[in-house]
């Protein structure tokens, strides 16, 4: 059961993707698990031939624990365990020593969305006899209802009633068991800074009205690329906390903080997010946005991210001064941008300005190190051409 | 497309990005992001969704026009 960051103790298996004799790859979804943030797709990293699946769906195991057992190619499987203490006999087919996917072609990968899985699950359908014609074969809504409408229910499925998205309660108690932990913690340090956004706005109105209306950017895009290239200048403050001392992140993945209507936040990793280009953040953030609230996260997305950022929006508060959270070291945040008085050369103008604010670990680095990280986001946001 | 039509439309539109929504309280001049708490990604998944529904090319100076559901209403049937 792996921690889908920091405050997760316990994790719940709701659904199996894989069986054994099936092959697995890296980043292959195996599972889904309901935590206090919802379900969430858990990804593989390892290859191999699935020899056994050791938690039965339904049961609610502690991190670390054991779920199933992957052989490497070339060797026998490894024998079942015995030890695991709640499993019911599993119904698993005899243990195979090839690696020969015996799935039916509509289970190969076996994807399902995460709403057609409810979906699913409302009807009374078993989506694993379901034939995928979503993306990259996946059992979509239309093909469950399709088979609701066509047929007797293949089987009922022996989940418990699936909530829609997330908990808000139990979403409530991650957030403060995260939050409680990084104010005990981490000895805060705040620096906040006021950037004109004039020119990074005057060049996203341009970009815009030469875009088709799904194509066009929101500001939060510039906010996002200038923090992930500033962070690329100042790495002490993207990466890790822990026993060893701060470790550097291995690449700027940036948790993206996105609030839930009914409450709650999330901030999934967007990787590698100074690599991307503008367009190629938009429509990341926009899926993020989408199985943020409908419950389809996956399992790298919430355990990835080596920095936190988060924007308040064309409605939101003026400063925002963050949390960070553990084990990161920096978190910045964005107000909203408002049209306020600057000085430019002798003269006060009216200018849409920004107040971007970091909260940093003060056992990691200091306040002249986080100043050269809002400086940097400045002097990139005056030149957005460049992002 | 009549009025009532293009209303019925973008309620219909509106209640896949805020399904909690009280759209039969709406009011026409209310500006929708605060009786609906969108935030900026939701209003623009309600421009998106309108210009797939509709056809309708909305440059961004426009968006303003849209933010109450008289305004929208209006801006739809020039």
């Amino acid at each position: 059961m792996p921690a889908l960051g920091a405050d997760m103790e316990a994790g719940t298996l709701v659904e199996w993707l894989i069986k054994p004799g099936d092959w697995v790859k890296r980043g292959d979804v195996v599972a889904v698990v309901e935590t206090q943030k919802g379900a969430i797709e858990i990804e593989i990293f390892s290859e191999g031939v699935v020899s056994e699946l050791v938690v039965p769906v339904g049961a609610k195991v502690p991190v670390g624990s054991l779920i199933a057992r992957i052989g490497v190619p070339g060797e026998a499987p490894t024998p079942p365990v015995t030890a695991f203490p709640a499993a019911p006999p599993t119904p698993a087919p005899p243990p195979t020593t090839t690696p020969v996917a015996t799935a039916l072609p509509a289970l190969r990968g076996g994807k399902i969305t995460p709403a057609a899985r409810r979906r699913a699950a409302e009807l009374g359908i078993d989506p694993a006899g379901l034939l995928g014609t979503g993306v990259e074969g996946a059992v979509s809504v239309a093909d469950v209802e399709a088979a609701a409408a066509h047929s007797a229910p293949v089987s009922l499925v022996a989940l418990p009633p699936r909530r829609a998205g997330f908990d808000s309660a139990e979403m409530r108690k991650a957030i403060a068991a995260a939050m409680g932990r990084s104010k005990r913690e981490i000895p805060h340090y705040y620096l906040s800074h006021t950037v004109d956004l004039g020119a990074a706005l005057a060049w996203l109105a341009a970009f815009n009205d030469s875009q088709p209306v799904p194509n066009r950017l929101l500001p939060a895009v510039l906010l996002l690329k200038a923090s992930a290239l500033a962070l690329r200048e100042v790495p002490q403050l993207n990466g890790a906390y822990g026993d060893g001392g701060f470790k550097p992140g291995p690449g700027i993945h940036v948790g993206w903080a996105i609030s839930l209507r009914g409450g709650g936040l999330i901030a999934p990793a967007i990787r590698d997010a100074d690599t991307r280009s503008l367009p190629e953040l938009m429509s990341v953030m926009r899926d993020l946005v989408q199985r943020a609230r409908a419950g389809g996260l996956r399992s790298s997305e919430l355990a990835s991210s080596t920095v936190t950022v988060t924007s308040l929006g064309d409605r939101g508060a003026e400063t925002v001064m963050g949390i960070i959270y553990p084990p990161q070291v920096a978190l910045i945040g964005y107000g909203s941008i408002g049209s306020r008085p600057w000085v430019v050369g002798k003269r006060v103008k009216p200018r849409p300005l920004v107040t971007v604010s970091l909260a940093a670990d003060h056992r990691v680095s200091d306040g002249h190190i986080g100043a050269l990280l809002l400086i940097a986001i400045e002097r990139l946001l005056q030149e957005p051409e460049k992002l | 497309m009549s009025d009532t039509e293009t209303k019925s439309m973008i309620v219909e539109l509106l209640s896949a990005i805020a399904p909690e929504g009280d759209f039969a309280a709406l009011v026409g001049t209310e500006d929708l992001r605060e009786t609906l708490d969108l935030d900026s990604m939701d209003f623009m998944n309600f421009v998106v969704a309108l210009h797939e529904r509709t056809g309708i090319d909305i440059p961004e100076a426009d968006y303003p026009k849209l933010r109450t559901l008289d305004g929208a209403i209006a801006y739809l049937a020039r």
